[in-house]
């Protein structure tokens, strides 16, 4: 197989479990994000994978080589740290040509290399000068040079935009998508930021406390969200949860809600756990601000968040809960305003105590 | 108009509130630095003794100085311990700061161990390199009579009297390029080690490539220290060997206590620190161009 397969591996600090007996398969070309929390074991497994780490069990494949027990340059990866790490006192040239001239490749191919990393980068006008004249975006694009010209099996991102502005992010970004379709390369990528992941990834790999919580296309973990922390962690503005009882009816589930009203899901009562009490997971979009009058839901505006193409308005139940719903760009609804919403059940999860998430069939 | 009086006034008080915090300095500078480095120039070109100054002799010590044997003997065995000491220390401090440069408690112990040389004061540390290194029981006798050679007198043997003052001078100084070398590998980067490991770098490789280049200011600092602290050189052999055998262990530092303050020869003596200043000031200066230069990081 090519592409990189782990199985079954673990990484211990001391007595603290890191990485629990993960196993994961990423295709050939495949461009993966590791997405997740500070300190849930994403940069330590991209780091296990790149042999910076040790793994304390199971076995790193790459490239259809076993490489667990290789040191870093044998594996063939290349990798761009998140403080870019390039060689201060070398010219860009020189950093781009080191791990070349270490592998003992011939000075006319590393020329070559070189010449045509720096074309597709723009940075053909920084080979003579130093890291410590450049700019962050600047330096960016030479550790991404210094990644491509090894010609790799595996690129290795170790959140490589987090030091660069809002607007030179996006930009990044866009190049980063559009360098993997150029290179057809296998990527991982880890990041806590999930817009990059939503927007880079043909996968998602979100993980929490060392373990994988759900695998799958970013549009799979944002409607489909397998786990309460995938559905919390996923999505801006983060999504509704809420405490519900949840009693049956013609076979889907209706949430009845601390102050009584109640909203007819989409999900199946088949499958659910036989506890009545679950956690109502639905995102602003599918709760739309409509009329008082209407019947249904009611509250009042607390907080309203106008951003423009849409508006975000913070709505406090008659018993207290809080609800995020979403309004067109000019809503007319000012804080304190007595509003009623409209909410799609279809698009609602439940979630059980343990974090088990239950979808209707539509979504 | 307020407004502008108002920022003049208050930049002037920032120019004088900034001259008042160097103020102290600037006058211990003076009083302790400046003036006695005049009236030692001025008092290098004059005869004189302990009851003063006898007349103006404008640069006849420095020429004197120039045709003095025995001066010129001291000039170069102060440079000759130079070049004995200061590679040596550079390179086995390094060696020393590469090996200990580690979490472990053994690297915590050895590098006090290494560092509790420098506290110890010159007199102990010739006492004991005294007791090691003479040929009536001394340790080294001692150690060259259990392999069969008869023992060696290191300090009154005129080709091993100085390295044997070098070596007890390493031994003595190597705390401080050892600590100033961790420093400075501590401050290197780990990512590069790792990024280096990723480009398939080998131990030696990595060392000539990116832990040398990155401690290159500290390389020409302790260099430099080295060299301005060793040109001092004084106790060892005033204490070691009296500056024999045949004035070969004598240092210029010697020669000037000895002519101003036991042949009674200010000026003459006066002139002699002069010259050892400016050697010690030029390696300050290569120093400071070396430290300065923009690239030198």
């Amino acid at each position: 197989m090519n592409g990189v397969r782990l199985s079954g591996v673990s990484k211990r600090f001391g007595d603290m479990r890191v990485i629990e007996d993960l196993s994961l398969e990423i295709r050939s070309g495949e461009f993966v994000v590791f997405l997740g929390p500070s300190g849930c074991g994403k940069s330590t497994l991209l780091r296990m994978v790149a042999g910076l780490e040790a793994i304390d069990g199971g076995e790193i494949i790459v490239d259809g080589k076993r490489v667990d027990h290789l040191p870093p340059g044998a594996r063939n990866v290349a990798m761009v740290f998140q403080q870019y790490a390039l060689y201060p006192h070398m010219t860009v040239r020189e950093n781009l040509s080191f791990g070349l001239r270490n592998a003992r490749v011939p000075a006319d191919e590393i020329d070559l290399r070189i010449t045509a990393a720096a074309q597709s980068l723009e940075i053909t006008g920084l080979l003579q000068r130093r890291p410590g004249g450049l700019s962050g975006g600047q330096r960016q694009r030479v550790a991404i040079a210094r990644a491509i010209v090894k010609k790799p099996a595996l690129f290795l991102f170790d959140e490589p935009l987090s030091n660069l502005d809002a607007a030179l992010r996006a930009r990044t970004r866009i190049e980063l998508a559009q360098l993997h379709q150029q290179l057809g390369a296998t990527m991982i990528f880890v990041t806590h930021d999930q817009v990059e992941a939503m927007t880079l990834a043909e996968r998602i790999v979100v993980l929490n406390d060392g373990r994988i919580e759900q695998v799958g296309s970013p549009l799979e973990i944002y409607r489909r969200p397998a786990t309460q922390f995938v559905a919390a962690f996923v999505g801006t503005p983060r999504i509704n949860l809420v405490q519900v009882q949840v009693v049956a009816s013609s076979g889907k589930a209706i949430a009845r809600l601390p102050d009584g009203a109640t909203i007819c899901t989409g999900v199946s009562v088949a499958g659910l756990p036989a506890a009545s009490s679950m956690t109502l997971g639905i995102r602003a979009e599918a709760v739309r601000i409509g009329d008082p009058a209407a019947g249904g839901l009611r509250g009042t505006a607390r907080v309203v968040e106008r951003l423009g193409d849409r508006t975000l308005v913070h709505v406090a139940l008659a018993e207290g809960t809080l609800l995020t719903a979403e309004d067109h760009g000019d809503s007319p609804v000012q804080t304190g305003q007595q509003v009623g919403l409209r909410v799609d059940g279809n698009a609602a999860h439940l979630f059980a105590a343990d974090g088990t998430a239950y979808h209707g069939e539509t979504h | 108009m307020a407004g502008s009086a108002g920022s003049r006034s208050s930049g002037m008080w920032n120019r004088w509130s900034g001259a008042l915090f160097v103020a102290p300095y600037l006058a211990v500078f003076v009083l302790m630095l400046a003036i006695p480095l005049v009236i030692g120039i001025r008092l290098s070109m004059t005869r004189g003794d302990l009851f003063g100054i006898k007349e103006f002799v404008g640069l006849d010590n420095f020429s004197r100085l120039l045709r003095d044997p025995v001066f010129l003997q001291t000039a170069w065995n102060t440079l000759h311990f130079v070049l004995l000491t200061v590679p040596a220390m550079t390179v086995i401090g390094l060696a020393l700061a590469l090996t200990l440069n580690n979490q472990t408690r053994w690297a915590a112990a050895l590098r006090a161990v290494f560092f509790a040389s420098t506290v110890l004061s010159v007199t102990v540390v010739t006492l004991v390199w005294r007791l090691v290194l003479i040929p009536e029981g001394g340790l080294a006798a001692v150690l060259a009579k259990v392999i069969g050679r008869e023992p060696v007198a290191f300090l009154s043997e005129p080709a091993l009297a100085m390295p044997s003052i070098a070596v007890t001078t390493i031994w003595w100084g190597i705390g401080l390029p050892m600590v100033l070398f961790l420093a400075a590998l501590q401050q290197v980067p780990r990512d590069l080690y790792e990024a280096a490991a990723l480009d398939n770098a080998s131990r030696t490789r990595m060392l000539f490539s990116i832990t040398l280049p990155s401690i290159r200011r500290t390389i020409v600092l302790v260099i430099m220290v080295g060299v301005i602290l060793q040109f001092q050189l004084f106790g060892q052999p005033q204490l070691m060997t009296g500056g024999g055998p045949n004035n070969s262990t004598r240092p210029i530092v010697l020669f000037i206590y000895e002519t101003g303050w036991k042949q009674w020869q200010l000026g003459y003596a006066a002139a002699a620190s002069q010259v050892l200043f400016a050697m010690i000031a030029i390696v300050a200066m290569v120093q400071y161009w070396f430290s300065s230069r923009k690239d030198a990081t």
